[in-house]
């Protein structure tokens, strides 16, 4: 069994800010309630939901870009929360992140090389006149040519980009990776590419990867285990093959429905869920789900489901875990 | 069934830097009435820019180089723009990506709707009203008489897409361009939106063009695909046959390296199109594929494969057709 390399326990960020008229009111948003997760040594685990679910802000959250509110974050053993500033920015060299759009992540003005450089010099990786031959292995790592390394982002394609900004986050040796959305803002042609690259780099650096993906396919493709994100809740968490096979919950047994089957015959699956979510500051009372959850009873509505084991490694927050039934998942 | 859009050898030019630039080029696609067609392609392979040809929307910088549009028989190319109204956004309905580029913030969802029909089919304001309210109801955005008064902010993403659905059908249109309708929105609301979509096709006999980059969105509502690439259509096909037997390596890259659930690959080994889509200012020689295509031959540096017959029905823009060289006389003459 291998140890957990990032320990989350009662996770939760609120976001406040005044509304009304005069901006007298507070309102409240849990982004982010009260999430328990453990990230083991070298696994990627995907951390899966809809717009607004949470998954961004947890992954801010364990990563300090965003101070949570509640609970503790323990990356290799080590209280995130409580670090010092200095120690902190000491700390980040083990963890890294790659954004969803690289235009948006690169700075323009610079040039590859000097992009790649600048974690070297901050995190003092290398000697510094070893730095410019670290820097051609980065780009080489990821699949470029060293020359790159003295062009611009413009220069290059979106898929090339999103090399570029993983080499970046690889650049201070990290042990884990946050990957968010890192192909969906790519070019369907290009994107197995780059899930490729973060597969081999993976086996080959030994990283640990937090991947946040709203792609059930590419999630079933990469990940080890999977976390459904509802609500700013872990609603499932189980291996990758299990949650696909046998989904128990009746968000995740919805999600899996609405995938568009890529092999016609053209016949849908039903739409199990209805409706839309509910209004993110006026949360549901209950299962954050039973408005929209065709198994729903009276005690949804009144009793919040907590995370428990319903087999080993697969865990479910649901009163009726397995009631909803996927008719067909299907396996073309 | 009947014609109702035809696009024929349609080639697109922008002006960028004092240069032209081919955006498309000699496309041609039909859709029958009732039909629905999907134009998949990634990003910059021209699909938004043939449905912004059909509206006549093209920037000012772009330019018709030939071809012809046809609509119901009617040369769309040389229709004045008075008569051009009545078919953009009256028989010709088009929804967007991103509904609030669409929709106004200051004006309630009522309003807006109503005006769209207005805009098409002249009637007192009290009766717009309640043709709008029908139209929502329509778009399943219930109970429709109390959202009337609701402003764009009050809607969520799924509904905004609904509403400005319904405002594409104020004019009862008979074909809808959907350009990426659902690309903004999460799955199950995607999903919702297909259905409606399919729903509305059926009950109203509309055609439907759907433009998207996602094949799993069209392997489920459309009854035939073009694939675009670089500017050009690189091969069409009843939906069941292209997803059962793409031809064209492009298509068969495309299918193979999408990842699908119950199919997983070996990690790290799904097999991907190798390099990515040229800049159409600076097209390779021969065949735009052939960079990165596995097949390629010698022939494909040099020259452009014309579009001959797959295997099953269907056509491919490819030299690994076996009639692509006997067909080349007849593509040579619906080509020029």
């Amino acid at each position: 069994m291998k140890g957990s390399l990032v320990e989350v326990t009662g996770l939760s960020k609120v976001f406040r800010f005044r509304r009304g008229l005069l901006q007298t009111e507070v309102a409240e948003l849990r982004a982010v309630d009260g999430v328990d997760l453990a990230i083991l040594e070298g696994e990627t685990l995907a951390l899966v939901g809809e717009s607004g679910s949470g998954k961004t802000t947890l992954a801010r959250c364990i990563l300090r870009l965003l101070d949570a509110s509640e609970g503790d974050v323990f990356f290799a053993g080590e209280d995130l929360l409580a670090m010092s500033a200095a120690r902190l920015r000491r700390a980040r060299r083990s963890f890294q992140m790659v954004f969803q759009d690289p235009s948006g992540s690169l700075d323009p003005r610079m040039r590859v090389g000097k992009t790649l450089e600048e974690p070297l010099i901050v995190h003092d990786v290398v000697a510094p006149e070893a730095r410019a031959e670290r820097v051609g292995e980065l780009l080489e790592l990821v699949g470029l040519p060293r020359e790159a390394a003295t062009r611009f982002p413009h220069e290059f394609s979106g898929g090339q980009r999103q090399r570029i900004a993983i080499a970046r986050a690889l650049a201070p040796e990290p042990i884990f990776l946050v990957a968010d959305e890192p192909v969906a803002a790519l070019d369907v042609s290009v994107r197995a590419q780059i899930l490729n690259i973060l597969s081999r780099l993976q086996e080959r650096l030994k990283l640990t990867l937090l991947l946040i993906a709203h792609d059930l396919a590419v999630v079933g493709q990469m990940a080890d285990r999977v976390a459904i994100l509802y609500f700013g809740r872990v609603v499932e968490l189980a291996p990758t093959a299990a949650l696909l096979a046998a989904p128990q919950h009746p968000y995740t047994v919805s999600l899996l429905a609405a995938v568009p089957v890529l092999q016609p015959p053209i016949e849908r699956r039903s739409v199990l869920m209805s409706g839309d979510r509910a209004n993110p500051l006026s949360p549901p009372a209950g299962c954050a789900f039973h408005p929209r959850c065709p198994a729903a009873t009276e005690l949804c509505r009144t009793d919040r489901p907590r995370l428990l084991e319903v087999e080993a490694g697969h865990e479910v927050a649901c009163h009726h875990p397995g009631e909803l039934e996927l008719d067909r998942i299907d396996s073309s | 069934m009947r014609d109702l859009l035809s696009i024929e050898n349609l080639s697109v030019a922008f002006e960028v830097g004092g240069r032209w630039v081919p955006v498309l080029r000699r496309v041609s696609l039909q859709i029958d009435e009732g039909d629905s067609v999907g134009l998949v392609g990634e990003s910059g392979s021209g699909k938004s820019v043939m449905a912004l040809s059909v509206l006549r929307l093209l920037p000012r910088a772009a330019r018709v180089i030939e071809g012809r549009i046809r609509f119901k028989g009617q040369d769309l190319l040389e229709l004045p723009e008075t008569q051009m109204r009545t078919i953009r956004g009256g028989r010709v309905g088009i929804v967007f990506q991103e509904p609030m580029t669409s929709l106004n913030p200051v004006f309630s969802i009522g309003f807006q709707v109503a005006e769209a029909v207005r805009a098409h089919r002249p009637m007192g304001s009290g009766q717009a009203r309640a043709e709008a309210e029908r139209l929502l109801d329509l778009v399943a955005i219930t109970p429709a008489g109390e959202r009337l008064d609701d402003y764009p902010h009050q809607f969520s993403g799924g509904q905004l897409q609904r509403v400005v659905l319904a405002m594409a059908l104020a004019a009862e249109p008979e074909l809808l361009i959907a350009d990426e309708p659902t690309s903004a929105l999460d799955v199950t609301v995607q999903a919702e939106i297909l259905e409606l979509l399919g729903e509305l096709r059926s009950r109203l006999g509309l055609a439907v063009l759907l433009i998207t980059h996602d094949l799993a969105v069209v392997a489920e509502t459309c009854s035939r695909v073009s694939v675009m690439y670089a500017g050009q259509i690189v091969e069409t096909a009843a939906t069941r046959d292209l997803f059962d037997a793409p031809a064209h390596p492009y298509t068969r890259g495309l299918l193979a390296s999408i990842p699908r659930l119950g199919r997983p690959e070996v990690r790290g080994q799904l097999p991907a199109i190798p390099g990515q889509a040229p800049a159409l200012g600076d097209l390779p020689s021969g065949c735009s594929f052939h960079p990165r295509c596995g097949e390629v031959m010698e022939q494909c540096r040099v020259d452009e494969p014309p579009m001959a017959r797959r295997e099953t029905a269907g056509k491919a823009r490819c030299f690994l057709m076996d009639s692509s060289i006997g067909e080349k006389a007849e593509i040579g003459r619906e080509d020029s």
